[in-house]
């Protein structure tokens, strides 16, 4: 079969993620502003094929990369058929070096999965299935505008424990309007029991734009006070079930931390397939456009040089937002990605980055913000993190790393 | 073009309501009178400057000599003298006026008389100007030009029945409103043998030439060499130059003559020197008295100017010292305050004028800054017989040193149709106002005088007017004098901290209302802090509203989608906004919208 690679050891090789953007759903929810909705088959076939013309003629710039992660997000990457997945992840191992160890994630929606598609996806090599389930209450489920209930949510998560899946997300969502914090610990509870090895819990953003904004825009949905204590009891609860938070709003049990999620806290490189990826490669910056037209145009249209010169110009291509990353910049996203993390950032990282001090950069604020109890110096002072007051009010921490700019 | 004589020069202005098409007419009769090419036609050539252009009003007088050449074959010299058309440069129009021996009225066909259209033919038949009307905007489907003619003759009593009908901005029949000027306006008196009496009505500081001095000649003449004497300010200057004003150039020429319109420039280096409504002399030759009319003119409303960078201070005091040397109205002086750091108290005309030079010095000078709440001058006497002129609310002395206050009261004329006049009534009560009259102009619209106190009328007045008219009312004052008062000082206290910036005096009735306003502005323009922050008003001390800034307790703790950091970051920036343009108060950052956001409060 395939030809595969171990993972090496870091700073070996450059490590590489690699996301597969999949913007179609059943129906958009109603708090949703993702790149997403729902699409006639006819459209989604031609993008699957348009993805796979980006992977084969993007690879030539990643040869001296292995690939660690691939994370298939959307939308629902689920509504693609498990011979569409096949083909994509072929495309990945014809063209890339994908290491043998390495994470395959597909998100998926409950209502979406039957036992046929799970094993096709298994037999693709997936090895990581996250599930959108975002609340165990019915009555939520209707608010939140999603296609399915806890009961179906239950179904698939059994069917895919039964066709062999033993790397499960499942997606939490808090702070939804009327919810109680007893209400959200019901949620938790129900979830942790069943023993994903891991639980993604965000609060509600209601965004502009969404019937959310209409109907809540600018409001509360729950008090900020119950939102904190949301926050603080769900740490306790997990914890109870085996749960550790590694990231602001992720919980994992021990070896399972999401590594293609980590990747962006860290700065690893990673390349996005797809309307509306993101990249990071060479400290340069990128997205692929949101225009659907455009994307399938230029894709289809490609033929070497045709398709690189697509790729550069930006008014005509699909390339956009491309931005160097100054050495400020990269500081400081190593700091608001890193202190994302509940280990922080290592002091010695930043120094062997940038060839200087954390305290020489940041010296002010860091005093600052530690005698604010906001953030906390650890192993020797080798390590910061920020504290649980810190977390709360992360936000407010992390922005006070951003450096003036010099126009 | 020399040698016409002074019987064929006609010195006039062009008087209207704002909008009713003063400067497009000042246009067509520059065009049609030549001496300028289409292609040099400006939009507007009489406002030169780019901040007039776009508020569509006129800042600075200025002049233009043209030729005409009549029906009756003669040649004649125009000499256009555009006058200010706000309330706040009443004294510039006054002098403007007095240089020219007539005026046309322009009135718009379907608005009709307006309350400007009324002070300014006032004030021109006080200056004992010829004055003559043309009905504009003939072209609009709502004009009505006969029911205009008789109104001019009903409310003003100005024969119109031969009135221009006319479309400035189509140019028709402009040529009958140049015969009229011919015809109606009269040529100058004044003899060029007399002693020189010269009347200035405006000047500009070029950076080669010092002061342009524009002028009126009345009486005797003027060249170059001539020693000539501002009989006001006593300077003397030896003339380097005369001539007159080509359309948006100066041409200098041999002499300037009783009855011409013109600059003279004696290498003067500061406005200050050359007052507008000076009367200009020979030094060796002098007149025997000034022209009447002269007053020096005082600053009425002031307010605190701070650059939002501290940094910045010698360059805010190098553009204030630039735009006086153009405009001898512009006071300032440094002072300190403890919120914003050093800069000045600048004094306007009016609060238009402070926002012409606001808006200059943001724009040509590339300085942000932060501006106080406007106010006027105070008259505070003291228990032990000291008077002070209060212009800063932070100088006002202890309550208990103080016997009584005084503040400016101007006389004001609004002008509304009928169905407005119950609302715009209630605004005047709201304000303070002194009813004293009310006449009717025809069966629709009626002419309100009230005297306000100038502190209620500098801000938001004329927004409320027009909010509470439609549009419809229109507004003029004038200075009355100083009415004694009770008055108090607000202070604003932002986590127990007196923010001296912010204080300002006000009618103790209206203190308890104005204070829980600004609290609740600032309460949404301070962003949330670690701690929670008391915002509170006090008038000597005693507290009267109370506002609160919630602590932050927690953050949403958003997604980043697909590796977007862009987006997260572009959220962590919106957080952290303009760092820069906080100021820290004790421990509080407040945005330096702030303090300028608690000058715009809603008039509800």
């Amino acid at each position: 079969m395939m030809e595969k690679h171990d993972c090496p050891a870091a700073g070996e090789t450059r490590p590489l993620g690699l996301y597969l953007h999949i913007p179609f759903c059943v129906r958009k929810c109603l708090y949703c502003d993702f790149l997403s909705g729902p699409a006639p088959q006819p459209l989604i076939d031609r993008y699957v094929r348009a993805l796979e013309k980006q992977l084969e003629a993007e690879a030539a710039h990643y040869r001296a990369y292995e690939v660690r992660t691939v994370f298939f997000g959307g939308g629902t990457p689920s509504l693609l058929s498990a011979g569409q997945i096949g083909g994509l992840m072929e495309q990945i191992r014809r063209h890339y070096r994908l290491c043998a160890g390495a994470e395959i994630t597909l998100e998926s929606n409950p209502g979406t999965l039957d036992d046929g598609r799970l094993s096709g996806y298994l037999r693709a090599g997936i090895n990581r299935l996250s599930m959108g389930l975002q609340s165990a209450d019915d009555g939520e489920l209707r608010l939140l505008g999603r296609i399915h209930t806890h009961a179906d949510f239950l179904d698939n998560f059994a069917a895919a424990r039964e066709a062999g899946f033993s790397n499960i997300n499942v997606d939490l969502m808090s702070a939804l309007p009327g919810q109680t914090v007893e209400g959200w610990l019901e949620t938790l509870e129900q979830t942790a029991r069943l023993g994903p090895e891991h639980i993604s819990a965000y609060s509600l953003i209601v965004e502009e734009g969404t019937p959310f904004w209409t109907a809540y825009g600018g409001k509360e949905t729950v008090s900020e006070e119950e939102e904190r204590r949301m926050y603080e009891q769900t740490g306790i609860l997990l914890g109870q079930y085996g749960y550790r938070r590694y990231e602001i709003s992720n919980y994992a049990k021990p070896g399972y931390a999401c590594r293609h999620n980590i990747g962006y806290w860290r700065r690893t490189e990673y390349v996005g397939f797809g309307l509306g990826s993101a990249s990071l490669a060479d400290n340069v910056r990128w997205k692929v456009t949101e225009d659907m037209d455009r994307y399938l145009a230029c894709m289809e249209a490609q033929n070497g040089e045709a398709y690189a010169a697509a790729g550069a110009a930006g008014a005509f291509g699909w390339k956009e937002d491309v931005h160097r990353l100054s050495e400020a910049e990269r500081m400081e996203e190593f700091l608001f990605l890193g202190l994302r993390m509940t280990e922080g950032v290592a002091l010695s990282e930043f120094r062997r980055q940038f060839g200087t001090g954390l305290r020489e950069v940041y010296g002010p604020v860091l005093e600052r913000l530690e005698e604010q109890g906001l953030l906390v110096f650890y192993a020797d002072g080798k390590k910061m993190k920020l504290t649980a007051r810190g977390t709360d009010i992360s936000n407010y921490v992390l922005a006070q790393f951003l450096l003036e700019e010099e126009a | 073009m020399a040698n016409i004589s002074q019987e064929n020069i006609r010195n006039f202005c062009i008087i209207a309501h704002i909008d009713h098409g003063k400067s497009t007419l000042a246009d067509r009769i520059i065009e049609k009178t030549g001496l300028l090419t289409s292609r040099e036609m400006q939009e507007q050539v009489l406002d030169n400057m780019e901040l007039e252009r776009e508020r569509g009003i006129t800042i600075k007088a200025q002049a233009v000599r043209t030729i005409y050449r009549a029906r009756n074959g003669e040649e004649y010299i125009f000499n256009l003298i555009d006058t200010p058309g706000h309330v706040d440069f009443n004294y510039e129009v006054s002098r403007s006026l007095a240089a020219c021996d007539g005026a046309v009225l322009v009135v718009d066909a379907a608005q009709g008389i307006e309350a400007q259209t009324l002070a300014n033919v006032y004030l021109a038949l006080d200056h004992d100007l010829e004055v003559f009307p043309v009905i504009n905007k003939i072209d609009l489907p709502s004009a009505e030009p006969e029911r205009v003619k008789e109104e001019i003759e009903d409310v003003i009593g100005l024969e119109a029945q031969d009135a221009p009908l006319i479309s400035a901005k189509n140019g028709i029949n402009i040529e009958e409103v140049l015969e009229q000027i011919v015809a109606k306006i009269p040529a100058p008196g004044g003899s060029s043998d007399n002693p020189l009496q010269a009347l200035i009505f405006d000047s500009v500081y070029d950076p080669y030439k010092g002061v342009i001095v524009f002028f009126r000649v009345m009486e005797g003449r003027v060249r170059k060499g001539t020693r000539v004497r501002m009989m006001a300010t006593g300077a003397v200057f030896e003339t380097v130059e005369v001539g007159y004003f080509g359309a948006g150039q100066f041409i200098p020429c041999e002499e300037l003559s009783a009855g011409m319109v013109g600059y003279l420039t004696a290498s003067i280096k500061n406005v200050k020197d050359t007052r507008v409504g000076d009367t200009v002399t020979d030094a060796d030759r002098p007149c025997e008295k000034p022209l009447p009319g002269y007053k020096k003119v005082n600053p009425m409303v002031y307010c605190g100017m701070y650059p939002a960078d501290g940094a910045k201070y010698p360059d805010l005091r190098d553009a204030l010292e630039k735009l006086q040397l153009n405009d001898a109205s512009l006071f300032y002086e440094p002072e300190t305050s403890v919120a914003l750091g050093f800069g000045f108290r600048c004094g306007f005309l009016g609060l238009l004028h402070l926002e012409i030079i606001q808006e200059r010095l943001e724009r040509e000078y590339n300085l942000d800054l932060v501006t106080t709440a406007p106010g006027v001058v105070y008259r505070v006497y003291k228990t032990d017989g000291e008077r002070i002129e209060l212009t800063n609310p932070s100088n006002l002395p202890d309550p208990s040193s103080i016997d009584y206050m005084e503040e400016p009261v101007v006389s004001a004329e609004i002008m509304v149709t009928t169905e407005f006049i119950g609302p715009i009534m209630e605004l005047c009560q709201e304000r303070r106002g002194r009813y004293l009259g009310m006449e009717y102009m025809e069966e629709t619209r009626a002419l309100l005088r009230y005297e306000l106190p100038l502190n209620e009328i500098i801000y938001d007045f004329f927004d409320a007017l027009k909010s509470r008219s439609r549009g419809y009312a229109s507004f003029d004052y004038e200075l009355k004098g100083y009415e004694r008062a009770e008055l108090v000082k607000l202070d604003i206290l932002i986590n127990r901290e007196e923010v001296d910036a912010l204080s300002f005096i006000i009618h103790k009735d209206n203190a308890y209302e104005r204070g829980r306003k600004m609290c609740e502005k600032l309460r949404e323009e301070i962003p949330r802090h670690l701690f929670e922050i008391p915002i509170q008003a006090a008038v000597g001390g005693r507290i009267i509203a109370r506002e609160t800034v919630k602590a932050m307790r927690k953050d949403v703790l958003a997604k980043c989608y697909g590796g977007d950091i862009t987006r997260k970051k572009k959220l962590l920036e919106k957080q952290k906004e303009g760092k820069k343009r906080m100021r820290q108060i004790g421990s509080v950052e407040v945005p330096q919208k702030a303090f300028m956001s608690v000058l715009k409060l809603d008039d509800k």
